[in-house]
């Protein structure tokens, strides 16, 4: 047990120390102001590295997903859990799981040769022609590979995994808490609302947490279809402009990084992506462990 | 009646009174009328048929499994909570049959309050919340109306002394006994005309037990009550009439003194004195 402590400790410091030590050479030629560059010049003499662009991207692409995958998620999980008689939900929750086994590369696979398309076609064509000379968000031609396409499939990609550890949760609250929301009078729809989601709050805030962690982390489903820019024109100035996530660039670059800033440069991207991910979990925790705190002398 | 169109005719009494069922002109507040129930395929209930008066406590006992948790469940039509459910029959709230096509079961629950074996508070809330949780579910928004109503409730199940001044601390916080008095309180805020509880005591010791027997006495006098209770002796100290029920069937229904000094039928007379169950 010991050496099963010992090992974990043990490659978290040594991934941690690596990553350190490999960033160094790009932190010393640009300091901190790696974090808040956005310019990407791996040609020898004109060297310039920053990871601005990158976290921009990284945490628009993420908030595009969850802020679509997370209410389907829990309306998928609500009507397995809540609604379906047991002769549909349970079938229906177990493709979810099936979905949820899928490798993001076929997703990504998809998305790239079919979805996109219909992306362009149904969501972001009309929106274009309608909203585009008003409002700014919508305001570029599309093309379907850009950060809002990442962030549809992003969400089609989280969207298993979150609807089935819900759906767990929302199974795992005793059905005396729905016996007393019914016996008051509340609609199917007040239980959800007002009983089982404040009972079960800390469980789904980590369903979704866990989906954002997919989300943040996913490298070749994005670099698939985000368009992969570079530099200051990776920060998206529109939902329809290609961008470029921590992930994908150190996936799209990692071949070529020959000279020591440019590897480095990766490493130290790495590092950034390694302390948001890190940071995504650590704040989860915490905000999950207020959540459930109990006042003292509470019993079940 | 040519003479008069269909609309006025909706109007009068004797097409009103025409609608009404003998329940209430009997006089009673429940009517179950030949009430079958399955689980799946196996019956519960076996063409049950009993008639409670207004503002009396009816006991429902019987051994374990012999179907008076699922006819007690069958009155507020929270036995469609379980999936593989299904009733038959009729049960009358005054006049109205609640298991018709047109009627919605959440106006029957809120005049049919309930209790349950286990206590059950909403853990997330304070204990005032969970007492003004079902006002709220209603739309009642008028802050003093909801403490007064509040206040009244946990009076009501004689808890209000000992939470008066922790009202904002979490339900689960209370003991259990004074956990089911809150969940009588929950209920007793919607101002149910009938109270139906299961078990209530059987989680709890026998002080609190004494508590909620207490109560009921004060409860029969606003509301209708009908408890399912495994205790004999409790049947005996709190009701006013008590069913007797074996197998899914009703065996014997009558007067509390009746069932239990004077029995009908055998099977009663065995199970009262401990033959049995």
């Amino acid at each position: 047990m010991i050496g099963a402590a010992g090992y974990t400790l043990f490659m978290l410091v040594l991934v941690a120390a690596s990553v350190i030590e490999g960033s160094m050479p790009i932190f010393s030629f640009e300091g901190i102001g790696f974090f808040f560059g956005t310019d990407w010049n791996p040609v020898e003499g004109r060297e310039a590295y920053g990871a601005l662009p990158y976290v921009v991207g990284t945490l628009v692409s993420s908030a595009i997903a969850m802020a679509i995958g997370v209410p389907i998620s829990l309306g998928i999980a609500v009507f397995i859990s809540e609604i379906s008689p047991p002769r549909f939900g349970t079938p229906i929750g177990f493709i979810i799981e099936i979905l949820a086994a899928i490798p993001s590369i076929i997703y990504g696979l998809w998305a790239l040769f079919v979805f996109r398309f219909w992306i362009v076609d149904f969501i972001e064509r009309p929106l274009y022609e309608a909203f585009g000379g008003t409002i700014p968000l919508f305001a570029r031609t599309p093309f379907g590979l850009d950060i809002f396409t990442a962030g549809i499939v992003l969400a089609i990609m989280i969207i298993p995994i979150i609807s089935s550890i819900s759906r767990e949760i929302l199974k795992a609250i005793p059905n005396s808490q729905r016996e007393a929301a019914y016996s008051l009078g509340a609609t199917r729809w007040e239980t959800v609302w007002k009983v089982l989601f404040p009972y079960a709050k800390a469980g789904l805030l980590g369903a979704a947490i866990l989906g954002l962690g997919r989300a943040v982390g996913e490298t070749m489903l994005v670099t698939m279809v985000i368009g992969n820019a570079v530099g200051a024109n990776a920060i998206p100035d529109t939902l329809f402009s290609p961008s470029q996530t921590l992930s994908s660039i150190i996936a799209n670059e990692f071949n070529e990084a020959v000279t020591v800033f440019h590897s480095s440069a990766l490493i130290a991207l790495g590092a950034v992506l390694f302390i948001l991910t890190m940071g995504i979990n650590v704040g989860a925790r915490l905000l999950v462990s207020r959540m459930v705190k109990v006042t003292p002398g509470a019993k079940e | 009646m040519s003479w008069m169109s269909s609309e006025e005719y909706a109007n009068t009494t004797s097409y009103k009174l025409s609608l009404l069922s003998d329940t209430k002109r009997r006089g009673y507040k429940v009517s179950v009328k030949n009430l079958n129930s399955w689980f799946g395929s196996k019956q519960a209930l076996k063409d049950i048929n009993f008639d409670v008066k207004e503002n009396t406590v009816t006991a429902l006992i019987g051994p374990s499994g012999c179907g008076k948790t699922t006819l007690i469940r069958c009155l507020n039509r929270m036995n469609e909570m379980t999936s593989s459910a299904t009733v038959k029959g009729s049960v009358y709230l005054d006049d109205i049959d609640i298991y018709a096509s047109n009627v919605d079961p959440v106006i029957i629950k809120r005049r049919m309050g309930m209790v349950f074996q286990k206590p059950n508070p909403f853990p997330t809330m304070s204990i005032y919340d969970n007492v003004a949780a079902g006002l709220k579910l209603n739309g009642i928004r008028n802050k003093a109306l909801i403490r007064e109503i509040v206040e009244e409730s946990l009076k009501g199940a004689v808890l209000w002394d000992e939470v008066k001044d922790e009202l904002g601390k979490p339900g689960l916080s209370l003991s259990g006994g004074q956990q089911q008095r809150l969940c009588i309180a929950r209920a007793l805020a919607m101002q149910p005309e009938v109270l139906l509880m299961d078990e209530p005591t059987s989680a709890l010791d026998p002080i609190a037990s004494a508590k909620i027997e207490e109560l009921m006495n004060e409860l029969r006098k606003e509301l209708t009550v009908i408890i399912v209770t495994h205790n004999m002796q409790q049947a005996a100290r709190v009701s006013d009439y008590t069913a007797f029920m074996y197998l899914g069937e009703l065996v014997e229904y009558g007067p509390t003194k009746q069932i239990f000094e004077n029995p009908q039928k055998e099977l009663t007379e065995r199970y009262i004195s401990g033959k049995f169950g």
